[in-house]
């Protein structure tokens, strides 16, 4: 595939797109970073970390400025979103090949996927989404319900308990460190193979720095989308140019350094969790 | 006794021996014959050791009036014989000696071969007054004075005790006498009196388990009366021994100030060593961790319980009386509803009785998880194996490969 001239390139994920995922891991790991301080405060290391920084004043503060962040990241998508469908009238991102909504399709290629796990079947024919990387979409959605209504309730406790009982803030740091927890564990492991390290893919699926794949990435991850397009003849107009080179590599650093931070807070919270 | 009556009674006492010694006529004799031998410098015995007496530092000595015989009665003429008695200080401090014989000291009181009461006062022939500078017992001088004995480790060693010398002096007393040259600093006769010491297990001592607040209280008489109003307290009074006193959370030697954040952070361990189940739900509350993580930002035990006057919330005077709750919380919270004191500071996630809500949070957060990473563990290990196995199929090549 090193012959230059005859790989071609497609767009996969808009600027907006790759900036949402940029914004969304640097502050899904500053919250984590800072969160798990917090949850893990009886490990040396979480003691060291918060002295080193400045202080417990200075965790709150990044995690309450990553918070902030992460929250206007995610309302401003959501707007974006129903920009998308109700202004724009694009109601494909609702149903059908292209949405991200989980459909009967996705059940049977999730089935269809554990067939040829054993070798019972053919490779399910993915489109543009499939049906773990929407699992991971919706995920979000979910730990911004819980650990973001959870913690924003934590943060103005006595306002919100005019309007809640004291006990729901016992409840809510449970969810808030569980479900962050579970967020955690799950981008740090699941996500991080699903998506760069497993063969297919390793080290590290550039597509979401770049926003672009090659014709031969797009067939084999997407076929059902890749003959879609060539079927309906747009395939072209999603035609890129070869990444440059530093663009590349910058992603490259970029992801490696979330994905090492990453690994290091798998191993230090797996190694100090206790319930 | 004040010190009227002290004045007095010495006084008496001076004039009393002096007119014997005058009345003894040439049987006695004169002060200035000792002093013609043992007033001359390089005055020593066979072994070299000095018997000078300087007679400048005797004469202004508290005992400087009684002259040399009162003593060494068994001096009577020049050249005397030898050896002479060891001197009784009983005979006159009889109160003070026999003290000391009932004490803890009595072992070093038989076995010394010059007076035992020296091992303190110093050298017999310059003892001044407690209140004078240069006595060994004077308020600033005397934690290195005892120790000479208990900063000794090898004693300590030999005697079982531990090295409190090291301890105290780097304590908020020792910081209070050294530092600030405090006399009403604590020293070790502030607690353990001067003559009559007896031994922590003893119930006459003033360092007995029941008797610790009184000690402590007769310098901290405010934070006494609290703590005598306090679950502690009664639980002591009740005769409860196990229940703390001072000593048990400030430590009987090494008591730091309360106002360092070091020692705040210790305050929910020594609380959590008899309060354990309270002790782990705090650290799973936004309180603990925070504590945990070596901060004094959020609230401790005693924010809430209060330190000394810590009452049960049944008591309407209790700081976490549910009609003070308000208050107590308010303290760090600003002002809060009722509604925000529901709050439980040592809600338990593992108590369903209690805390249903809380119980069937964390169930739900459990099977959430179980469920999340037993799905897609086994579909990434399934899906690794597989990837290998088409990859070893087309040889290098197979399923995807466009990360080449």
């Amino acid at each position: 595939m090193n012959q230059g001239e005859q790989v071609r390139y497609y767009y996969r994920f808009s600027p907006g797109k790759r900036l949402l995922h940029a914004t969304l891991f640097s502050t899904f790991l500053g919250l984590a970073l800072t969160g798990l301080t917090l949850r893990f405060s009886y490990a040396a290391w979480a003691s060291g970390f918060a002295h080193a920084v400045g202080g417990f004043g200075a965790i709150l503060f990044f995690h309450k400025a990553f918070g902030v962040l992460l929250t206007a990241a995610f309302l401003f998508h959501v707007g974006n979103i129903f920009r998308q469908v109700f202004v724009k009238r694009k109601f494909g991102m609702l149903w059908g090949p292209e949405s991200l909504v989980p459909q009967p399709k996705d059940l049977a290629q999730m089935g269809a996927h554990f067939r040829w796990f054993f070798g019972l079947g053919p490779k399910p024919k993915f489109d543009r989404f499939a049906y773990w990387e929407k699992f991971d979409y919706w995920a979000v959605f979910w730990g911004m319900g819980v650990i973001g209504l959870s913690g924003y309730s934590m943060w103005f406790a006595p306002f919100v308990a005019r309007f809640v009982p004291g006990s729901w803030f016992n409840v809510a740091l449970l969810l808030h460190g569980d479900e962050a927890l579970l967020a955690v564990w799950f981008i740090f492991t699941i996500h991080f193979f699903n998506t760069h390290l497993r063969p297919g893919s390793f080290p590290m699926d550039k597509v979401i720095f770049t926003g672009r794949q090659t014709e031969t990435e797009l067939a084999e991850k997407h076929p059902e989308e890749y003959e879609r397009l060539v079927e309906q003849g747009k395939l072209e107009s999603f035609r890129a140019g070869e990444p440059q080179r530093w663009f590349v590599t910058f992603g490259m650093v970029v992801g490696f350094a979330a994905i090492a931070t990453g690994f290091i807070l798998l191993l230090l919270t797996l190694f100090s969790f206790r319930r | 006794m004040n010190a009227w009556q002290r004045c007095v009674g010495v006084s008496v006492v001076v004039f009393l021996l002096t007119s014997v010694c005058w009345a003894q006529g040439s049987g006695s004799l004169q002060d200035s014959a000792c002093l013609g031998c043992h007033g001359q410098s390089g005055f020593v015995d066979e072994q070299g050791h000095s018997l000078r007496v300087d007679p400048k530092e005797f004469s202004s000595s508290i005992h400087g009036a009684l002259g040399c015989q009162t003593c060494h009665s068994d001096v009577t003429e020049f050249p005397h014989k030898l050896p002479v008695k060891k001197v009784a200080c009983g005979a006159c401090h009889s109160t003070e000696s026999s003290d000391v014989n009932d004490s803890v000291h009595e072992a070093v009181m038989k076995s010394a071969s010059s007076p035992a009461c020296l091992k303190c006062h110093g050298n017999p022939h310059s003892i001044v007054s407690v209140h004078d500078s240069r006595s060994p017992v004077y308020a600033l001088n005397l934690p290195r004075t005892c120790g000479t004995c208990h900063g000794n480790p090898e004693l300590a060693k030999k005697y079982g005790l531990p090295n409190v010398y090291a301890l105290y002096i780097d304590s908020i007393h020792g910081f209070a006498l050294t530092r600030d040259g405090l006399l009403v600093a604590a020293t070790c006769t502030s607690c353990h009196g001067a003559h009559k010491i007896l031994g922590p297990k003893d119930p006459n001592s003033k360092v007995f388990r029941m008797n610790v607040p009184a000690t402590c209280g007769s310098c901290h008489a405010g934070i006494e009366a609290k703590y005598l109003m306090g679950a502690h307290g009664k639980a002591l009074k009740a005769g409860a021994s196990e229940a703390p006193v001072c000593t048990s959370c400030h430590t009987a030697h090494s008591i730091e100030s309360v106002r360092t954040a070091a020692w705040q952070l210790k305050t929910t361990a020594k609380c959590g060593s008899c309060h354990a189940g309270r002790a782990e739900t705090y650290h799973d509350t936004f309180h603990g961790q925070v504590t945990t993580l070596g901060f004094v930002v959020t609230a401790r035990c005693w924010s809430c319980h209060e330190a000394h006057e810590i009452l049960p919330a049944s008591d309407p005077r209790s700081s976490i009386a549910p009609a003070n709750l308000a208050k107590t919380c308010g303290n760090c919270h600003g002002e809060v509803t009722r509604s925000f004191t529901s709050y439980d500071p040592h809600a338990n996630h593992r108590d369903r009785t209690h805390y249903p809500g809380l119980y069937y949070t964390a169930r739900f957060m459990n099977f959430l998880m179980l469920a999340v990473f037993t799905f897609f563990g086994l579909h990434t290990i399934l899906w690794f194996i597989r990837s290998m196995v088409e990859r070893r199929k087309s040889g290098g090549k197979g399923e995807e490969t466009a990360s080449d």
